[in-house]
């Protein structure tokens, strides 16, 4: 049977070592009601033909971003993926291995780790990084965890333009502490930092703010930093990494905890997962952490090696009182994302976010030219901004699937005053040729 | 004696040299290019970020020795017990990288999205068949945020009755992230003691159970790699104290087919699909840990959950007790359209082979090794066995040395001090994809390390020797955190 080696007679051989009848022998300890007296209702086994023969059939019903043109974005992007990414992440050293518990045998992973915690800090203009949480909600979510341990304050400030999945996904992590999340309000597209200022008193851990926030827009970082350490508390800075070759370093803005979705570092969308979950700190929060972390030392011999390190934090020591019950990280995006950023380097990475921003410009320009399309909000925005469109969005978003397009998330399933927007976001993939029949397309969409 | 080589000792960085490119990215087809007019001063990085500046093939070799420096299943026998380290299929990563799946966006219309929600739709019902459960929710991202998803759950579920319930029952021989996870849910974790066998201590048992205690938390097979005989009575016993059981499902390879966390009286399991189902464990992940629950838990499952009506596949986002979103998005669906690919391949008598196999091997393993080392506990085991280095202990070859000296024989390490209710603890999964001649050639060589111990001590304390760098200074790691690389001056 496939994957399985052993054969009718080996497995009698071993019966005979262990000095057992049968398989049933072994399964002495479970009692007879206990077990299944049927075979599972999952059907039989399918040849490999046969499977993907029903894959692809399954896989060709998605309309992904190779037979679209994909203007979607709100927290996973069609950015560029260079071909050695794939290639060596299915080297079967790094896939099939797992959490580097024996270092002597894992230097190949600690290794890459290693690079990762350190160009990941390089871009966040932080301290220190961990390799890596699930995304960018959870990252957020182990943020606001922390920042409460940290300061022993049981509040934090939440702005209205964070990814309202994200604010989700942090509730959800709080709902079991002590904690109140408090929203700040975002009326003009980024938050109001005299809301913020409101909202923040002694009792405040963190402040968070996300730039460029869910609407694409950029944020005033350093000052809403400002406001959160003139009350003591945190600041807690949501930034994707791979907008950081242009846009300033949140460590460079007043970041005590940098956070965020490495997913456009070469890590495939995949319907919104795996991604890569972006976490650094300033040194002096660092066994506040969670996750793992790695560190260099030096073998018995001298040499070079890396390890975990730091463990006092985690899971499998600290057990109930551990900063975080993360085990089982993205290990894998995260050397994609290390592959990523020695391909692109120094230039490439601040060309991709030039390239982005630049088409972005111009396809808002574009779009808020067609009658009856306006830019949403007036702020400053990167690569992704919202429309407001005289017809239903939903609609809209119809028309242009049968033209092969993915015209972008409609707002009004996140906030209803929003009902007549939709986000676009416009990747260094796209050109001047698709962002043009993209206008013309939703021209003849809303007329 | 095997020679060392000469490890490979560089890091990216040292390969940079500045004007090196490796990437290839189209000139700008739009008027405006430069940032400076288009974005806020103060919003431009002030100074550019240092990152390496090489060549492709340097990115190639570089990687690619690297690699090298690592055991992984596809080149190692690594029985890392609990973590379930099986054959990862080819064939599930060539499907997770058909274009329909991996370059879909999550936020397309529905419409758009039919095969992968149908993927998922399909999956969650095998998923439940499987465990015997009524729903399952594939969002959490891996095994620690299955558990969470599952006490919120339960905490949601008490709440909705106007139940206060403050505490959570945990056996001592545990995985470190139920205690973990447990905590982050707001409960405090209760200890219930082990007996010799590594079965629950049923007399500690009851007494903990009172009318503040909303959950009891066991894995099984448990850590030692046991099936405990009377676990109906225990689950049975709880509900009759409204406690909800949590069955952890790292262990569930060893029961597919055979018996189902649902029929044992369990209302909530997770599953691993990085240890079960085939999914790469990638150096620590990604995984996925999808949380399967009784129908009486159903309403309060992470939103959105995917259901299916008429022919059309769609997120249900309207449900009002959900305790709401764990990640941003759906889940780790590349590891769902792996684990999916698997489960087709292998069929309902595959899979109950499966678990059979890896009965059978942990047997096999214990049965040739119970003379040259201690047990964890008494057999017959499920898929793994624990041993207990203290023999070779007492000769100056502790749990760590026999598993350093693995490495130089030619295999991966099993779980070492773990569980730590079992003194210098050896936990050793086999997995059923492993054959009878890789099996015997493990032990045979721990074997060999028992004799050395009795004869030559020596050895174990000082390896590995073979690998790419010999014992590292732990304590030096973390007196003097170096967690990043800086250029030297």
């Amino acid at each position: 049977m496939r994957y399985l080696p052993t054969t009718d007679r080996e497995r009698q051989q071993m019966l005979a070592t262990i000095g057992a009848g049968g398989i049933e022998d072994l399964l002495v300890r479970l009692p007879a009601k206990a077990r299944l007296d049927r075979p599972l209702a999952i059907g039989p086994a399918v040849a490999e033909t046969d499977l993907v023969r029903e894959l692809r059939a399954m896989a060709g019903k998605n309309a992904d971003a190779d037979s679209h043109v994909c203007f979607l974005g709100a927290g996973s992007y069609d950015h560029y993926v260079p071909s050695p990414i794939n290639h060596l992440v299915l080297r079967g050293e790094f896939f099939t291995a797992y959490t580097p518990y024996q270092p002597e045998a894992s230097q190949g992973t600690l290794r890459s780790i290693y690079e990762y915690q350190t160009m990941i800090a390089e871009l966040t203009g932080m301290d220190v990084a961990n390799a890596s949480i699930y995304d960018g909600a959870s990252s957020l979510a182990e943020a606001v965890l922390m920042s409460r341990v940290a300061t022993g304050r049981a509040e934090v400030v939440l702005p209205g333009s964070l990814h309202p999945l994200y604010r989700r996904a942090v509730a959800s992590y709080c709902q079991g502490m002590d904690l109140r999340l408090r929203d700040a309000a975002a009326p003009d597209g980024v938050v109001d930092p005299d809301a913020v200022r409101g909202l923040v008193t002694e009792a405040t851990a963190a402040v968070v703010v996300q730039s460029p926030n869910f609407y694409g827009c950029l944020e005033d970082v350093a000052a809403l930093s400002e406001i959160a350490h003139a009350a003591g508390a945190l600041s807690i800075v949501v930034a994707a990494p791979v907008n950081l070759g242009v846009l300033e370093a949140p460590g460079r803005q007043g970041a005590d905890i940098a956070v965020g979705e490495g997913q456009g570092l070469g890590v495939p969308m995949s319907f919104g997962g795996p991604n890569l979950g972006v976490f650094a700190a300033t040194q002096a929060l660092v066994r506040r952490m969670p996750g793992r972390l790695v560190g260099a030392t030096v073998d018995l011999d001298g040499q070079r090696g890396f390890v975990l390190t730091l463990q006092a934090r985690e899971q499998h020591i600290r057990r109930a009182k551990a900063t975080s019950n993360i085990c089982t990280n993205v290990a894998l995006n995260a050397l994609m994302a290390t592959i990523y950023l020695a391909i692109l380097g120094k230039q490439g990475l601040r060309k991709v976010g030039e390239l982005s921003t630049a088409k972005a410009h111009y396809a808002a320009e574009r779009l808020a030219a067609i009658p009856g399309v306006s830019l949403r909000f007036g702020a400053p925005f990167f690569k992704e901004f919202a429309v407001r469109l005289p017809k239903s969005p939903d609609q809209v978003v119809r028309k242009l699937l049968r033209e092969k397009m993915l015209a972008g998330v409609p707002l009004g399933t996140f906030d209803r005053n929003l009902r007549d927007c939709l986000l676009v976001a416009v990747t260094e993939t796209r050109t001047r040729e698709e962002i043009d029949r993209f206008a013309a397309a939703l021209e003849k969409a809303v007329a | 004696m095997m020679v060392k080589r000469a490890a490979y000792d560089r890091l990216i960085f040292e390969l940079s040299s500045p004007g090196r490119i490796a990437h290839s990215l189209p000139e700008c087809d739009v008027p405006t290019s430069d940032p400076r007019e288009l974005l806020p001063d103060k919003q431009l990085r002030s100074s550019p970020a240092e990152l390496p500046e090489v060549s492709e093939l340097d990115v190639v070799r570089h990687y690619t020795r690297l690699s090298q420096l690592n055991y992984g299943v596809d080149t190692h026998f690594y029985p890392l017990g609990s973590c379930t380290m099986k054959y990862n299929p080819k064939l599930n990563e060539d499907t997770a990288r058909l274009a329909g799946f991996a370059r879909l966006h999550p936020l397309v219309p529905e419409a758009a999205a039919q095969g992968a929600l149908q993927l998922m739709h399909e999956l969650g019902a095998m998923l439940g068949e499987i465990a015997g459960m009524d729903a399952v929710s594939l969002q959490p991202a891996a095994g620690a945020q299955g558990e969470l998803a599952g006490v919120l759950m339960i905490r949601a579920y008490h709440a909705s009755r106007g139940e206060r319930r403050t505490k959570v029952l945990i056996p001592d021989s545990a995985h470190g992230t139920n205690p973990a996870s447990t905590a982050i849910a707001g409960y405090e974790v209760v200890e219930v003691k082990s007996d010799a066998d590594g079965g629950v201590d049923l007399l500690d048992l009851e007494r903990h159970l009172a009318d503040d205690v909303a959950a009891f938390m066991i894995t099984v097979p448990n850590t030692l790699g046991n099936f405990e005989p009377r676990i109906m009575e225990i689950t049975a016993l709880c509900r009759s104290k409204g406690v909800q059981v949590y069955m952890d499902g790292a262990n569930l390879n060893a029961i597919l087919g055979i018996t189902r966390p649902g029929d044992l009286g369990f209302d909530v399991c997770h599953f691993n699909l990085h240890k079960t189902f085939t999914t790469p464990h990638g150096g620590g992940g990604p995984g996925a840990g999808p949380v399967g629950v009784k129908a009486h838990l159903e309403p309060f499952l992470p939103v959105p959950v995917v259901t299916k009506k008429g022919e059309r596949y769609t997120l249900d986002w309207k449900r009002r007790a959900s305790i709401g979103k764990l990640q941003a998005f759906w889940g780790n669906f590349a590891m769902l359209v792996r684990a999916y690919t698997y489960i087709k391949t292998m069929g309902a008598d595959g899979l109950r082979r499966v678990s059979e196999d890896a009965v059978l091997n942990a047997n096999y393993v214990m049965k040739r090794l119970e003379r040259d080392y201690d047990l964890g506990a008494p057999g017959p085991c499920m898929h793994e066995c624990v041993l207990s280095a203290r023999r070779q202990k007492k000769l100056g070859v502790n749990a760590m040395d026999v598993a350093k000296r693995l490495l130089d024989l030619g295999f991966y390490a099993p779980s070492t001090y773990f569980p730590m209710i079992v003194e210098e603890a050896l936990m050793i999964e086999p997995t059923e994809t492993e054959s009878k001649e890789t099996l015997d050639a493990f032990c045979d060589a721990m074997i060999q390390i028992a004799r050395e111990a009795e004869t030559e001590s020596k050895i174990a304390a000082d390896a590995p020797i073979t690998t790419p760098v010999r014992r590292l200074d732990q304590t030096k790691a973390a007196r003097e955190p170096d967690l990043r690389w800086r250029p030297r001056d």
